[in-house]
């Protein structure tokens, strides 16, 4: 399960109206404690795929490492990403699982038809190596949780 | 020693450490030493044929060791490793 405070879950929301027609993405930061995993803030990435940004996205490896690297010294880990589908349902692709690789780990999909953000859906990547990994569909529990300050803009 | 970040999927593998600290001349030196004392990583960062994975992102402090001497690139008592897969995806098939 994912548990999220109210204004992370509506900034990442947000994320995806904003570069609308184009896919957005980010880190979903915080702790792990168990099966779930509770984000305390998020970071805002630039997507990295200018051939084919409006059904794609990858976030430059150097600005993850920052990212993990200003993580750590909050006492807080990288729990899980978030990107948006523009005008396409908040399902992961073929694509979306091809490409993901940190198990145990949210990956958040927003819908956003004509700019307006709609569904969002979340999946735990499951399994235990590239041959049988799976996304799982996992609930996500929005509620107003004690959290550090939002993402930093990047 | 140089440290190694683990991060949060391959922590598994570590006995849930954050960090190793390894010490070691070079990137390759340094994962060898990690993959010593945790074996079970192996297959997560290499293929069956000894390559680091595509999607494992190697970097020393700020840099991608592939536009640096990749394995072979020296480090130093302070130098901090990471360990990035990459993060991808989108909507179309």
């Amino acid at each position: 399960m994912l548990k999220i405070d109210k204004s992370h879950y509506e900034a990442l929301r947000c994320h995806g109206e904003e570069t609308y027609p184009y896919e957005c993405c980010g880190v979903l930061l915080g702790t792990m404690n168990g099966e779930q995993r509770i984000v305390t803030s998020t970071a805002r990435c630039g997507n990295t795929r200018d051939d084919s940004p409006h059904n794609r996205y990858h976030i430059d490896p150097r600005e993850l490492v920052r990212i993990q690297r200003e993580g750590r010294e909050r006492g807080e880990d990288i729990v899980g990403f978030y990107h948006s589908h523009p005008d396409h349902p908040a399902r992961w692709s073929p694509t979306d699982l091809a490409e993901a690789h940190w198990f145990s780990c949210s990956y958040v999909i927003t819908s956003v038809a004509k700019g307006k953000a709609e569904v969002t859906n979340s999946f735990e990547l499951s399994g235990s190596d590239e041959a049988d990994k799976k996304f799982v569909d996992e609930k996500i529990e929005i509620g107003e949780l004690e959290s550090k300050p939002q993402g930093r803009a990047s | 020693m140089a440290k190694i970040q683990i991060p949060t999927p391959l922590r598994q593998y570590t006995n849930k450490r954050e960090s190793i600290e390894i010490k070691a001349s070079t990137v390759g030196d340094a994962l060898s030493g990690l993959l010593a004392k945790h074996p079970d990583l192996r297959r997560h960062l290499y293929t069956e044929d000894g390559k680091l994975r595509a999607f494992v992102n190697v970097y020393l402090n700020d840099e991608d060791i592939r536009y640096l001497q990749k394995e072979a690139t020296t480090i130093k008592d302070s130098d901090n490793i990471s360990i990035v897969p990459s993060i991808a995806g989108g909507a179309r098939q």
